[in-house]
């Protein structure tokens, strides 16, 4: 029989105690009420551990590393006990043929029971050659493991946008695991951020565990309770946004003064993400916090939106690259220019017939 | 021309054109359509930073809450005149509705492309809006702000927040549809470049049509009524 949560914990040596903690922990960090705490608890006692296979595509294991990062729930005294991390070539002991054998034994043996996780994504191109795994192309590995799922967690921008292997011109054409042709009609949660916040990743997965079902998602699935407010909406420069006290230069007074980051291009008010709340590193800081602007790496095609500092997107087709302003501004110019000439002209003809006239 | 003869030989008669409602929102309009329009751009690119302590001042927060606020009045302002186009006079429904099904329609606007390119010698004479001026108005002005209506709830939703009904009516599907927030917020600034091309040749085209055509056009947006300068009847048959 596969262990409870509960039993693998006291096994590592985690007291009773601490279990609890790490129970009404979770549940204020899924902004849940101190009532659930020990809904958690009854789940982590009784329930197995869920097995999950995390397979790896088009990525560059940024994902994996914030997510050995988690502090509340510890990643790995909690969270790699909690679930039943059947293979994640990263971090596994074995390798080569035992560790492929795994995934065939995993989906054998828990055939539409467990979570497929995914990091990174496969490019379709070449019929998928430019991502190889164990031989076989990803493509054929993802659609595999997700016929045979419960569910489907898109970790990170790449799983869940395309992120930069998929920025344009993308030639390999790495697509995101819901735009997959072919895929299994699986539920997909998807987690995005270059990487995801660590706390977010191990909260997810808890709350599955817990409940059984996916978080609350919003219109492009991402879980509400991290997603559903910018950056913007819970910075702690906000006050200076408000007052009009902004950094007009990285090194200009107001840098130093710590004023809001929006004229050097903070994308704080178009990103979705959690940072500004549950930060980074144990929630020590987040890229505002450290001087720089948020540069959006949780929102849908970040990478071709223009330049990284630029609150607006570059629009294609005028030959150069240009932002709304400057094709709005030169229109307006135009058209004032336009109007201008007009009215000389009119003027002059008006002028001639008069002349006529008497 | 000497003034004996013009008060002796000139009659003029006069349409009433532009309801009492319809001038009201027109001018309130403007007045919001101008406060948008400079507080979004400040929005856009902010003044220089003020000092001091951050509780002092709240300078962004006034530019913010009065474009919030002149969208509003544009908003309501713009339910209650698609009403009024329902209930109005004929004219009222006039920039709603362009007739494009009519063959003299698109004859009259080549005709009125002509007059503004100085081929044309004369007007030809409206108590309503010319057909270019109609068709202007509805693809620029009011599918124009339809368009920032639309886009400007929806980045407002984002700070409402899941739950409002700002953004359950408009973010919640005005965002993915646009990709992201970023692209929603450039469309609605090409949105404002739109309707400031339109405020100057709006503008402009009154100015000019008031002093070259031959029926009032500005004082006609005070009074509500349209006088003529010759005597011929109108080529719109109203």
């Amino acid at each position: 029989m596969t262990e409870t949560f509960y039993e693998v914990m006291r096994r590592q040596g985690i007291t009773r105690r601490s279990f609890l903690k790490f129970c009404s922990l979770t549940a204020a960090s899924l902004g849940l009420g101190p009532s659930f705490a020990p809904q958690i608890a009854h789940a982590m006692e009784n329930k197995p551990r869920i097995p999950v296979l995390w397979l790896h595509g088009l990525e560059c294991t940024c994902c994996s590393e914030s997510f050995i990062r988690s502090a509340h729930p510890l990643a790995k005294d909690v969270i790699l006990s909690m679930i039943s991390l059947d293979y994640d070539d990263t971090i596994m002991a074995a390798a080569g043929h035992q560790a492929e054998a795994i995934i065939e034994e995993t989906i054998q043996k828990y055939d539409g029971n467990y979570i497929l996780a995914c990091e990174g994504n496969p490019p379709l191109n070449q019929e998928g050659m430019s991502c190889i795994i164990a031989g076989r192309p990803y493509l054929e590995q993802l659609k595999h493991a997700a016929d045979h799922c419960k569910a489907i967690i898109s970790w990170g921008s790449c799983a869940s946008w395309g992120c930069v292997q998929a920025a344009r011109p993308n030639p390999t054409q790495a697509t995101p695991i819901h735009k997959v042709p072919g895929l299994a009609p699986k539920p997909i949660i998807k987690v995005p951020g270059c990487p995801p916040i660590a706390e977010v990743m191990t909260a997810v997965i808890t709350y599955i565990l817990t409940f059984e079902r996916f978080p609350d998602l919003d219109r492009q699935g991402r879980p509400k309770m991290f997603y559903s407010q910018r950056i913007h909406d819970k910075c702690y420069r906000r006050p200076h946004f408000d007052a009009g006290q902004f950094v007009e230069a990285f090194d200009d007074e107001g840098a130093r003064k710590g004023y809001c980051l929006y004229k050097v291009g903070c994308k704080g008010p178009t990103t979705y993400n959690a940072c500004s709340t549950v930060r980074w590193n144990g929630g020590l800081s987040f890229p505002i916090q450290s001087g720089h602007p948020c540069f959006g790496c949780s929102e849908d095609g970040f990478w071709d939106k223009g330049s990284f500092y630029d609150r607006l997107t570059d629009v294609h087709g005028f030959g150069i690259e240009a932002d709304a302003d400057t094709i709005g501004g030169t229109a307006a110019t135009v058209v004032g220019a336009a109007t201008a000439a007009h009215a000389a002209l009119s003027a002059v003809k008006r002028a001639r017939q008069k002349g006529g006239e008497s | 021309m000497s003034a004996d003869i013009t008060t002796t030989s000139h009659s003029e008669e006069a349409v009433y054109v532009y309801q009492a409602p319809v001038r009201l929102w027109h001018w309130i309009n403007a007045i919001a359509i101008l406060v948008l329009a400079v507080t979004g751009y400040l929005i856009g690119s902010p003044p220089p930073a003020v000092g001091g302590e951050a509780s002092d001042s709240f300078v962004f927060g006034w530019i913010r809450y009065l474009h919030f606020s002149a969208a509003y009045i544009v908003a309501v302002g713009f339910v209650f005149r698609v009403y009024w186009a329902f209930v109005g006079n004929s004219h009222a429904r006039q920039i709603f509705l362009p007739p494009v099904w009519r063959g003299s329609f698109w004859k009259e606007l080549v005709h009125e492309v002509l007059w503004y390119a100085m081929i044309a010698k004369q007007p030809l004479k409206y108590s309503g809006h010319n057909p270019l001026a109609t068709l202007v108005m509805h693809v620029m002005f009011v599918w124009g702000i339809i368009f920032m209506i639309v886009t400007g709830f929806a980045l407002y939703g984002e700070g409402t927040g899941m739950g409002s009904w700002q953004y359950e009516m408009f973010s919640s599907w005005v965002i993915p549809l646009f990709g992201q927030s970023q692209d929603v917020h450039t469309w609605h600034h090409l949105g404002f470049w739109v309707i400031v091309c339109f405020v100057i040749a709006h503008i402009y085209a009154a100015v000019r049509e008031d002093i070259m055509s031959r029926q009032s056009i500005i004082s006609s947006m005070f009074s509500g009524w349209r006088t003529f300068r010759d005597g011929k009847p109108a080529d719109d048959d109203h």
